[in-house]
């Protein structure tokens, strides 16, 4: 089971990569639970600067970008 | 594995860019007879008559500064990719005050920054212990110098005003920083931020560049959302810059907002700062201002003070800062922007 975190205040960007990381899941055919992370305290904690940011069982892959699907499922893959 | 395969069955990247860009070409180079054919032949407008006149600007307008969005900001926001706020901090971490604060201002144009990240990024900076007055200028400047502003006024109006602008937003930011610098700003930033900095041993995160088709891909997205979300803006300025194209005369408008009047300026700013419409809604009026013959620095000062006094971005610094701290950032914006305004004018540039 992948935990997968999305980063951000709630803005346009953060929903269209959750969106992303949910349509990943899918398309990856993983275990993965996926959550958001709103706090700006905790998000600073873990040295995303640029939301959104994405992060796989707890490490960041990205950050004021929005991976496509396809990318975030080659991440899925390869964190399993 | 094969589900992964099926984004590959895409369009193909390379040819589809290079078609795009064939497209925009043609509709650049076709614009200008299509909007005299369509004013002129099809609605049967009369030739330089008031209401004719006005149809014909806005039939070229429009799709000349939605072309000129959706190319030239793609591009941007492609180069952007290169310079992102991680790779700045670490760039401005221990410089001098003065280099630091250039720096930052010079970053702030640069680097891709929405403004729901700001509170994240202004708590990165200070981690990196970069100091509050310079932070600001990254924060001043990042909305001040608007990359849409300064690539449609290179494409309606030339280097020269487009480079004015760059210079004169960036002083308005290295200087506002430095003196916001001067004050004691910590005292006034909430205790958890400084709880956040002092916490200290941020994550050095390194995230794998994306390539070259990603970022282009992405930059493409990014622009067509903006694009989405600003055409009405468009649409409207443009409407309003055609009206004043052909209805209000040019004596009016210079009699009210002409050098001689010394209000001029801060009425504009005035007028201006409710404003929020955005860069891309503002530059169609801004070039019907220019052409009906106002001075530079005033509409300088009108654009700057609609893209950088925006309510929504002191509501998310008002989440890591106190009022009073917004109020002298309000106070140093506003008053770079009028001695901008002033300048040009005085120059008669």
């Amino acid at each position: 089971m992948l935990k997968i975190e999305v980063l951000g205040s709630g803005c346009a960007n953060c929903q269209k990569l959750e969106k992303n990381a949910r349509e990943a899941v899918a398309l990856a055919g993983v275990e993965a639970e996926v959550s958001k992370v709103t706090d700006y305290a905790e998000i600073a904690a873990r040295g995303v600067m640029t939301t959104p940011g994405l992060v796989i069982d707890g490490e960041v892959k990205s950050a004021g970008r929005i991976p496509s699907p396809g990318d975030i499922a080659e991440w899925l893959v390869a964190s399993q | 594995m094969n589900t992964l395969t099926l984004r590959r069955s895409d369009l193909p990247f390379w040819p589809t860019a290079a078609l795009a860009v064939i497209a925009w070409l043609v509709a650049w180079f076709a614009a200008w007879p299509v909007s005299q054919w369509v004013a002129f032949d099809l609605l049967g407008l009369e030739p330089g008559s008031s209401f004719g006149e006005a149809v014909a600007f806005f039939c070229y307008d429009v799709p000349k500064v939605l072309l000129l969005l959706l190319g030239i900001v793609t591009i941007v926001s492609y180069l952007r990719s290169y310079v992102p706020p991680e790779k700045v901090r670490a760039a401005l971490a221990g410089r001098g005050i003065v280099i630091g604060t250039a720096s930052a201002a010079a970053f702030g144009v640069v680097t891709p920054f929405c403004s729901c990240s700001a509170v994240p990024l202004f708590i990165g900076f200070l981690q990196a212990g970069i100091p509050v007055g310079v932070t600001l200028a990254f924060l001043i400047s990042s909305p001040l110098v608007n990359e849409v502003a300064l690539v449609l006024l290179f494409g309606l109006f030339g280097p020269q005003i487009a480079v004015l602008y760059l210079v004169a937003g960036l002083s308005v930011a290295i200087i506002g920083g430095l003196i916001l610098g001067r004050f004691p700003l910590e005292r006034w930033i909430e205790p958890w931020v400084l709880a956040a900095r002092d916490a200290g041993g941020q994550p050095e995160i390194v995230v794998a560049g994306p390539s070259t088709e990603e970022r282009l891909r992405e930059a493409w997205d990014s622009t067509r959302d903006l694009v989405r979300r600003v055409w009405p803006w468009v649409v409207i300025g443009i409407g309003v810059g055609a009206f004043i194209h052909g209805f209000v005369p040019t004596d009016t408008i210079v009699s009210i907002g002409g050098a001689d009047n010394p209000f001029a300026v801060p009425i504009v700013v005035i007028l201006a700062a409710p404003l929020y419409a955005g860069a891309a809604g503002v530059i169609p009026i801004v070039e019907t201002l220019l052409d009906k013959g106002l001075p530079l620095g005033t509409v300088l000062a009108f654009m700057m003070a609609t893209v950088a006094i925006s309510l929504p971005e002191f509501v998310i610094l008002r989440r890591v800062a106190r009022i009073p701290l917004l109020l002298i950032f309000l106070a140093v914006v506003v008053m770079g922007i009028l001695m901008v305004g002033f300048l040009f004018n005085a120059l008669g540039l």
